[in-house]
């Protein structure tokens, strides 16, 4: 993602339809953009769950609303705190991956680190029996969480930093190797060969009010820690220069390899701390799905806020308030796990789709002179938009406005963004 | 404008809570409820065949569809406990879940939720755990695998008539060395013994309950080790579809494979959990206590084969199965008779089998008796899990 030039073009020779960039766009506006995407998508699934499962509109939302809400009192005290608990969890992965994100660093690994520091928290009440009392042991689960994940998160980052290797295949290859590392272990703890070692009885965190809260709080606190971190600390903004441009953090004196290194420890340790809790707050237990495909779930939810840790709470939320209602159809309507996951999918594709009309404006010419062709200068998947623009009107002008990148460290943007193609380029 | 749509959304969302409201009136008669929870779903021919067996329980109890309500995709952690803590909330009187990993967290939630019966397919805690509201239920499987095995030996008696050469060996597609497993490609093989004497067979693991390519490639090792016959005790299609693709016959388990292969799928053995279901509901309306251990029998019809394939199988196959079948019934056969497989070459007339799920992994239980091991007597979930002469498993690391 990168070269939006505007397209230059002579008066004569306007293309029919034609897109810029756009700058600034108000709060409200863009919101009502995402909102109507949502709106759409969900008019569209329910459509399609009529077609598929004859479930009729009101059915269909009646339906997300008993998943997420519950079908009655009781119901609902359970499933809002799902909802509350997941959010969390999922936050808390995607919180992990966003300052190697923000670097530049492609780290799909988030998965296979939760996933070994669920297991070193695992081993280490395994192992340790009854020798140590309950704070003791929880510091040891945090410490053996961390560290495993900070190893998980490090070894492709100082291969990345000392040879360039590629970030997102090593971290994807260490998912493997922590999956089949859980089943390893898994089968050399039950020695009757059900490879499923059942809930542990200790290393259990206390209830503070309600099983779910001190997580979710935890969370909380991390989410705002972490946005200090990011927006607002020296280190924060050396990892948004790196990400801009390797060459301009080299000129202006930043060590880029310790920075790689020093932030996927940070991501590492995060994810450690995300798998520490996965065990010792709600499963007390590992298996080999114990991080279930959160770890890449956890970068949609990234991506989407731009990597925001504020705006990730209300993407992690949305992401999983769906999953939730969609989950409800395959109970409701007695359909297997596929449909809820197409509708999920319908649903983020809108959400991500608009963003396009809120980033770009389109620009359609009323009379299509025959010789109109488009620029080639325009971005790549700018040639998608085409049908999306065709309601817009024919004002000639601007059909959708917007606001500019969305980034909020503007300043770095601009300072780099001339450098930006040559540091990158490999 | 804005207002309007605003005040036009608020009254559909009025109107949605009205019926939402009106819907959960039921009246006390019907009020019965059971929930069920399911590790996958339909995709995963473990779980359908649970799928199946509740839906027929519920069409033969005349129950609506709002009165059994199933979960599914809940993984053997913590969510399977808010899964049963939310079934409880919605009115179930029974939770039941259908994956071995799911029942610590049943228990949890059996030990929170008194009045509200837990039933567990697989699970071995029940007997020992001592809980009035927490159940165990499995079905005398070895049984059924013993009846395929019996049609795989004619069919592999018919192949050796054909061509001379061939060596009675066959091949086993398990998910891990665990005693379910064991128990049934040995049930299988004693069945494929009692046709063909001197048959071999070669057991591969792949260490996971559904992982279709790691299936095929076992099937494929064993294919290629010379096993003329295969059959699997794992949840995808990967070992039949390899089958047909190489024009093996196969044995399978779970359900029938015959759409997808027509040429060599021969019979299939399965679970059949609808009685299952009649029974726990039947109970639980009347009143009445549920067993702690229930094992289902192919006389209570909890197991069941399809119909023979008549193109891969041998002819009278169908017969043969009857009567052996009628044999078990009666009494007069029993699968793991110790005259009829030996361990080390010798001839076991005492065996302490791991029935009480502790942490010392060590025998527990006598069980055999009359000149049989007693399985799925002591506990409903399978404890063979001995290592018979002329079984050889290729891998054991899992």
């Amino acid at each position: 993602m990168s070269s939006y030039n505007v397209i230059k073009h002579e008066v004569s020779k306007e293309p029919l339809i034609h897109i810029t960039k756009n700058s600034a766009m108000p709060f409200w506006k863009s919101f009502l953009i995402r909102a109507a995407a949502v709106a759409i998508a969900f008019l569209l699934c329910s459509i399609l769950s009529y077609l598929m499962i004859g479930a009729n509109p009101l059915e269909f939302l009646k339906t997300f609303w008993d998943g997420n809400f519950g079908i009655n009192a009781a119901a609902s005290k359970i499933v809002i705190w799902k909802l509350a608990k997941d959010t969390a969890v999922l936050l808390c992965i995607a919180l992990a991956i966003t300052p190697a994100f923000r670097m530049k660093f492609w780290n799909i690994g988030a998965e296979g680190q939760v996933l070994i520091g669920a297991l070193a928290a695992v081993a280490v009440v395994y192992y340790s029996g009854d020798k140590f009392p309950d704070w003791l042991l929880f510091l040891f689960m945090l410490l053996a969480a961390v560290a495993a994940g900070i190893v998980w998160a490090v070894i492709p980052a100082i291969f990345k930093a000392i040879w360039n290797s590629n970030e997102t295949l090593f971290t994807l290859m260490m998912n493997y190797a922590a999956t089949y590392f859980v089943a390893f272990c898994l089968v050399k703890w039950t020695p009757d060969g059900s490879s499923t070692l059942g809930e542990l009885k200790r290393g259990h965190l206390p209830s503070i009010g309600h099983p779910y809260l001190l997580l979710i709080l935890t969370v909380l606190l991390i989410t705002g820690l972490l946005f200090v971190y990011l927006y607002y600390s020296k280190q924060g903004y050396e990892i948004s220069v790196v990400g801009e441009s390797q060459r301009t953090a080299k000129y202006i004196g930043i060590n880029v390899k310790k920075v790689i290194i020093r932030t996927m420890t940070l991501s590492g340790a995060l994810c450690g701390l995300t798998g520490f809790m996965i065990v010792a707050a709600l499963d007390h237990s590992v298996t080999t799905t114990t991080v279930g495909g959160r770890g890449f779930t956890a970068i949609i939810v990234s991506w989407m806020a731009k990597f925001n840790p504020l705006v990730m709470i209300g993407v992690a939320f949305l992401i999983v308030f769906l999953n939730q209602g969609a989950n409800r159809l395959a109970t409701n309507f007695r359909v297997g796990k596929a449909f809820p996951d197409l509708v999920v999918g319908v649903i983020i594709f809108f959400v991500i789709g608009c963003e396009f009309f809120i980033r770009y404006k389109v620009h359609i010419r009323r009379k299509a002179p025959a010789a109109a062709s488009v620029s080639g200068n325009v971005a790549e998947g700018i040639s998608e938009s085409g049908e999306g623009s065709g309601g817009g009107g024919g004002d000639g002008s601007g059909v959708v406005e917007a606001s500019g990148e969305a980034r909020s460290d503007e300043a770095v943007n601009e300072t780099v963004n001339d450098t930006e193609k040559e540091g990158n380029a490999k | 404008m804005f207002k309007k749509i605003l005040s036009l959304c608020l009254a559909i969302l009025m109107v949605a809570g009205l019926c939402v409201g009106l819907s959960s009136c039921n009246s006390s008669k019907d009020s019965f409820k059971i929930g069920v929870i399911l590790l996958h779903d339909e995709s995963s021919t473990y779980d359908k065949n649970f799928i199946n067996g509740i839906n027929d329980a519920q069409k033969a109890l005349g129950l609506k569809d709002s009165q059994v309500i199933i979960k599914k995709g809940i993984p053997e952690g913590n969510e399977c406990y808010e899964a049963a803590a939310e079934l409880v909330a919605e009115g179930c009187k029974i939770v039941f879940a259908d994956s071995f990993g799911h029942e610590d967290y049943m228990i949890k939630a059996a030990k929170e939720f008194k009045d509200v019966q837990f039933c567990h397919a697989t699970g071995t805690k029940a007997h020992t755990e001592g809980l009035d509201n927490y159940h165990n239920a499995f079905a005398s499987i070895y049984e059924g695998r013993y009846l395929a095995g019996i049609a795989a030996g004619l069919k592999l008696k018919a192949m050796m008539e054909a061509d001379s050469t061939i060596v009675p060996k066959i091949g086993y597609v398990g998910a891990f060395t665990y005693a379910e497993v064991i128990s049934g490609y040995t049930s299988f093989y004693l069945g494929v013994k009692e046709i063909v004497p001197n048959v071999t067979m070669d057991v591969q693991f792949t260490g996971s309950w559904y992982d279709e390519n790691e299936e095929r490639n076992a099937a494929l090792a064993l294919i290629n080790g010379g096993c003329v016959l295969i059959s699997q005790h794992a949840d995808s299609m990967g070992a039949p579809s390899v089958c047909e693709d190489k024009n093996v016959p196969n044995v399978s388990y779970n359900g029938s494979t015959l759409s997808s292969c027509p040429n060599t799928f021969i019979v299939s053995s399965r679970i059949d959990w609808a009685p299952y279901f009649e029974y726990i509901c039947n109970q639980v309306i009347n009143g009445k206590k549920i067993d702690t251990d229930w094992t289902g029998t192919i006389e209570t019809a909890s197991v069941r084969l399809t119909d023979v394939n008549d193109k891969a199988a041998a002819a009278n196959t169908q017969a043969t199965i009857d009567q052996y079948k009628a044999e078990l019934i009666a009494g007069t056969r029993h699968v793991f008779d110790t005259n009829n497989f030996t361990v080390d070459g010798q001839k076991l007339t005492s065996y302490k089998a791991d029935v009480d799920t502790d942490a010392n992994y060590e025998g527990d239980t006598e069980v055999i008796k009359d000149g049989y091991f007693h399985e799925s007597e002591y506990r409903s979930a399978p404890y063979f899990d001995l290592a018979i002469d002329g079984i050889t498993r290729i891998n054991v690391a899992f």
